[in-house]
């Protein structure tokens, strides 16, 4: 249990080694732990930022989804109005069509009626002649209305 | 297991001594060097304490540098990892304490925790093996744990206690120095008739101060001294028994285990607070 040299030296070794570790151990690591440190809040600032931005994002959705919904069932709105108004229109052509049609069957119809009556009337008259003739012919002396026949082929 | 020791150890007595004797070299009075005839030499080199606190040093060293030299911010290692928290554990410790800035203490403090850590930590090694194998290769003595050397633990704390004084003349001057040495814990009358007194005040407040001062080194070497000396003895007590010994020897290698860790780490803390208090003004 004697004092002796050896305390010298391990006051040297001790006084190399604690040189050693201040001067190649200790900075590096502690500077990698602060390094990591700083990572790590600037990690947890930008998830927080993250989540804030995500939020954001969803409300955003949110919004354009409402306002695709709207767009959509104003479509859908005009779309039956068209539709209706299509029928109506059709429905409104067909009554046109039908009184224009029917308007042109019944003028046909007049038309064709007048020209029959005209025919009609052209051969009752055609008939009326003939059987004036007939009865005329009956009649008639060529003598004593020579004077007549004269004086009608004389304007003619 | 006493009569198993080889060469030399026969008796109880025998085995207890020879397992606290240092592997000494020195040099004798014609100036020859000599193995183990160093009784009363102030030059002697204890050379398994050397060896062993060197070599647990250089463990230290070499398996810190390589980490610091690999060490990321971004993806640690295990052992990584591992040596981080030992840092930020001595980091926070010394922030704790020492308010002042000094590159130096935070390095010194771990340095300190983990060399009394790494020399206390070979006293759980089973206290037979390295003596037989050095004995089988033709040592006569090795005593592996250094801490148990008071050299060791005195070689250390003088190393704190120089830096005591150069943080205390440093941060107060040398007046200051002086003046912590001479004007407490009474502080002498500079006016008047008592002037007189002041002196034997002095001279008093020198006495106890010097005291103080010496006491930290002291203290602190010859706690870490006696805690793993004590230890040591018991386990070789406890080698004595024979086969029995087993489960006392694991019992006491567990309450080592605290004993280990605590001591190393009270060495650390009061170098700290010792170094606050040598830089901080009252």
């Amino acid at each position: 249990m004697d004092i002796n040299a050896t305390l010298i030296g391990q006051t040297i070794a001790m006084i190399v080694f604690v040189w050693f570790c201040m001067k190649y151990i200790w900075p590096p690591l502690l500077s990698a732990i602060e390094e990591r440190q700083e990572k790590i809040a600037e990690g947890l600032a930008a998830a927080e930022q993250g989540e804030l931005r995500l939020e954001e994002a969803k409300a955003q959705a949110g919004e354009i989804v409402d306002h695709a919904r709207k767009q959509a069932t104003g479509i859908l709105d005009q779309a039956h109005a068209r539709a209706n108004e299509i029928v109506a229109e059709g429905k409104a052509d067909g009554v046109k069509e039908r009184e224009r049609q029917l308007s042109a069957a019944k003028a046909e119809i007049e038309q064709e009626a007048n020209r029959a009556r005209e025919e009609l009337r052209g051969q009752v008259s055609a008939i009326a002649i003939a059987s004036a003739e007939k009865i005329l012919r009956r009649e008639i002396d060529d003598k004593q209305h020579e004077d007549i026949l004269g004086k009608l082929a004389q304007e003619l | 297991m006493a009569s198993e020791g080889g060469h030399g150890p026969q008796t109880t007595s025998d085995y207890i001594s020879h397992h606290l004797q240092n592997l000494q070299v020195c040099k004798d009075a014609s100036g020859e060097w000599v193995w183990n005839h160093c009784a009363g030499n102030p030059l002697t080199i204890n050379v398994d304490s050397m060896f062993w606190s060197v070599l647990l040093g250089l463990l230290f060293v070499t398996l810190f540098r390589r980490v610091a030299n690999k060490s990321s911010a971004d993806k640690p290692s295990r052992f990584q990892a591992f040596v981080e928290i030992i840092v930020e554990f001595v980091d926070s410790s010394v922030k704790d304490t020492f308010h002042g800035k000094s590159r130096l203490i935070a390095p010194l403090a771990m340095t300190i925790f983990v060399w009394v850590f790494l020399m206390n930590l070979m006293d759980l090694v089973p206290v037979d093996w390295i003596p037989m194998a050095a004995g089988a290769a033709g040592v006569p003595y090795m005593k592996v744990v250094p801490t148990t050397d008071v050299n060791v633990t005195f070689g250390m704390s003088i190393a704190v206690f120089f830096l005591i004084i150069y943080y205390t003349i440093s941060n107060k001057g040398v007046l200051g120095f002086i003046g912590e040495l001479t004007l407490h814990p009474i502080a002498p009358p500079l006016k008047g008739p008592g002037i007189i007194a002041a002196p034997f005040i002095i001279a008093f407040n020198f006495i106890l101060e010097s005291v103080a001062l010496l006491a930290k080194p002291v203290s602190l070497s010859l706690r870490l001294f006696g805690n793993m000396f004590a230890g040591e003895l018991i386990f070789i007590l406890i080698a004595l028994i024979g086969w029995y010994q087993l489960p006392l020897h694991f019992g006491w290698a567990v309450f080592h285990i605290l004993i280990v860790t605590l001591q190393a780490f009270i060495f650390m803390m009061l170098t700290i607070v010792y170094l606050s208090l040598a830089s901080e003004s009252h």
